[in-house]
């Protein structure tokens, strides 16, 4: 069980990890300085929910790895995030939608897991939450914005829409990982949360006067290791003190 | 109600200035003194926009978590300072977006410190350290400005920079008792810091057109040069406790005046770089305009957006 639940915290920690480095990126590069601000304070959020994860599974995982070797030195094959948060930033419109999806999972996501019969998951989950719908409600209204803006803005964010909601379905990717954990209470089914995230997301596209793309083709593999071509670039450049520089303190 | 002459608002304002009573932005104010505090307070807003560029460029980079949220926290801050100070620079009419273009086009300066490159992790200590204290010695005594928006600004920013100050100082000492390479990092960062930083507070006393006016204004309470040695001062110590060297064979502590002297300062280098040929002024304000122009159809969209709704509830 131990094995697993480690896994099923890496995915969480990793999710909140590889999109908080994303945001990071645009740290001094917003469209206007306020939305440069609100960005940084969501990307600080989810380097806050990794760091207390990763402790979490280090502490599970008991073999002398802390947070930093875990958030640093793992090859890319062992992060556990979804295909979602590693995409690349694009424009403003696809860095929003992309955490306009992550957060519409994550909020009925983590409001699941505050009731786990895991401590330390429903304590994290907890906190979480509180920061996730400030997130959510962020990115839903910049959706509501772009897509009933300009017809620039309609099309730029719809063309997003198109490109990455292929991506959510790996959001809910389950295994044996999640389903021996349902089982025991510590992992919340997604069947609930699948309803709820599918009901914000077309309430809100139908307000931004958007739609989900006819094609319903999708990936997943993230929560298994397989990667899109994005997720080494990014890690090369986070491992990049840790592997140049290794067994230091900083 | 008889008018009052020039002369007499004039004679009221030196006034307030005298008995350090605020200056508030619907206060009459001479034409020369909106000018100065639009110059001098943009030219701070643009310094903080601007010099979120050299640290934000190792976010990514951060060698750990929680430099990584300590250093994001940090230029996010610098972000803030930058809305406050647009925010006191509109109260003397002065529109956001024109300052903004000023910046782009080159006709409004920022610090020129930050026409260096960050080349390495040391360096965010060493920008922390150095760069953060000397914005501190220019700033404290701005708390006291005869602007009130300005002073009031500045309260916060100074809050804050104290901390940013002392982050950065912990990076440069956790390096400096760290392994030879670490140490190494520490103190090329100060090599290629130390004069820049030193350059910050402008140029000496009998080259600097602004700072009488400004100082009869209490605008500015030190000249460039006191400012300048009390960053001396209390920065040589602080180098000397971790044991790095300061780069400068003729520093040395006068004992008789009490204070450090130092060397020459190569005001050749300071004008290049004020006049735009330091080693990134083309990339930071290349990366300022792209952020802005990028950005363009996204204030548009909000713009549209909002005057959609307004629309609608003027019908409904």
């Amino acid at each position: 069980m131990n094995n697993k639940l480690f896994e099923y915290t890496l995915r969480i920690a990793d999710d909140s990890l590889i999109l908080g480095q994303r945001l990071s990126e645009l740290c001094g590069h917003g469209p206007i300085l306020e939305e440069d601000i609100a960005l940084t304070n969501i990307s600080l959020d989810l380097i806050g929910q990794a760091t207390n994860l990763l402790e979490y599974a280090a502490s599970i995982e008991n073999k002398q790895r802390d947070a930093d070797k875990l958030a640093f030195l793992r090859v890319d094959k062992e992060y556990k995030n979804s295909l979602l948060v590693e995409q690349p930033n694009g424009d403003f419109g696809s860095t929003i939608v992309r955490q306009f999806l992550f957060d519409s999972f994550r909020r009925p996501f983590f409001e699941a897991l505050a009731s786990s019969t895991d401590e330390s998951l429903a304590a994290i989950a907890k906190k979480s939450l509180k920061e996730t719908k400030y997130h959510l409600k962020h990115s839903s209204e910049w959706v509501i914005r772009l897509g009933d803006g300009t017809s620039e803005s309609h099309q730029r964010v719809q063309k997003s829409i198109d490109v990455l909601w292929r991506y959510h379905s790996d959001l809910f990717y389950e295994d044996e990982v999640d389903l021996a954990l349902v089982s025991e209470n510590i992992a919340p089914s997604f069947k609930e949360i699948k309803k709820e995230f599918n009901q914000h997301v077309l309430a809100v596209l139908e307000e931004a006067t958007l739609k989900l793309p006819d094609n319903n083709w999708e990936f997943t593999g993230g929560r298994k290791g397989m990667h899109s071509e994005h997720l080494g670039h990014l890690l090369a450049e986070m491992q990049y003190m840790q592997r140049a520089y290794p067994n230091m303190e900083w | 109600m008889s008018e009052i002459s020039l002369e007499e608002l004039q004679k009221k304002f030196q006034n307030k200035i005298d008995k350090d009573v605020k200056i508030e932005p619907r206060d009459w104010m001479p034409d020369d003194y909106r000018k100065t505090l639009i110059r001098q307070i943009s030219q701070h807003a643009h310094s903080e926009v601007v010099g979120m560029l050299p640290e934000g460029n190792w976010i990514t980079r951060a060698p750990n978590l929680r430099r990584k949220a300590v250093l994001l926290a940090k230029v996010q801050d610098e972000a803030g300072h930058g809305l406050y100070l647009y925010s006191a620079c509109e109260t003397l009419g002065a529109d956001r977006e024109q300052t903004i273009d000023d910046l782009h086009s080159g006709k409004a300066k920022y610090s020129s410190i930050f026409n260096y490159p960050a080349i390495s992790w040391a360096d965010m200590g060493a920008i922390g350290w150095l760069v953060d204290g000397a914005a501190i010695m220019n700033q404290v005594p701005l708390c006291r400005c005869s602007y009130g928006p300005y002073a009031r600004a500045m309260v916060r920013v100074c809050k804050e920079e104290s901390f940013h100050q002392r982050q950065g100082f912990e990076i440069i000492m956790v390096l400096a008792k760290g392994t030879p390479a670490q140490k190494e990092m520490a103190q090329d960062a100060l090599n290629r810091f130390w004069w820049p930083s030193l350059m910050m507070f402008g140029p000496n006393d009998a080259e600097s057109k602004h700072t009488k006016q400004s100082m009869d204004w209490k605008i500015k309470r030190h000249t460039n040069d006191e400012l300048r040695q009390m960053f001396v001062d209390v920065t040589v110590p602080q180098a000397e406790s971790i044991g790095l060297t300061v780069p400068d064979k003729d520093l040395k502590w006068n004992e008789k005046e009490n204070r450090y002297d130092y060397g020459k300062i190569d005001w050749e280098e300071f004008w290049q770089v004020v006049k735009g040929n330091g080693p990134c002024n083309e990339d930071r304000i290349r990366v300022r305009k792209k952020a802005k122009d990028d950005g363009l159809w996204v204030r548009e969209a909000a713009m549209a957006f909002s005057q959609k709704r307004n629309n609608k509830a003027k019908v409904a």
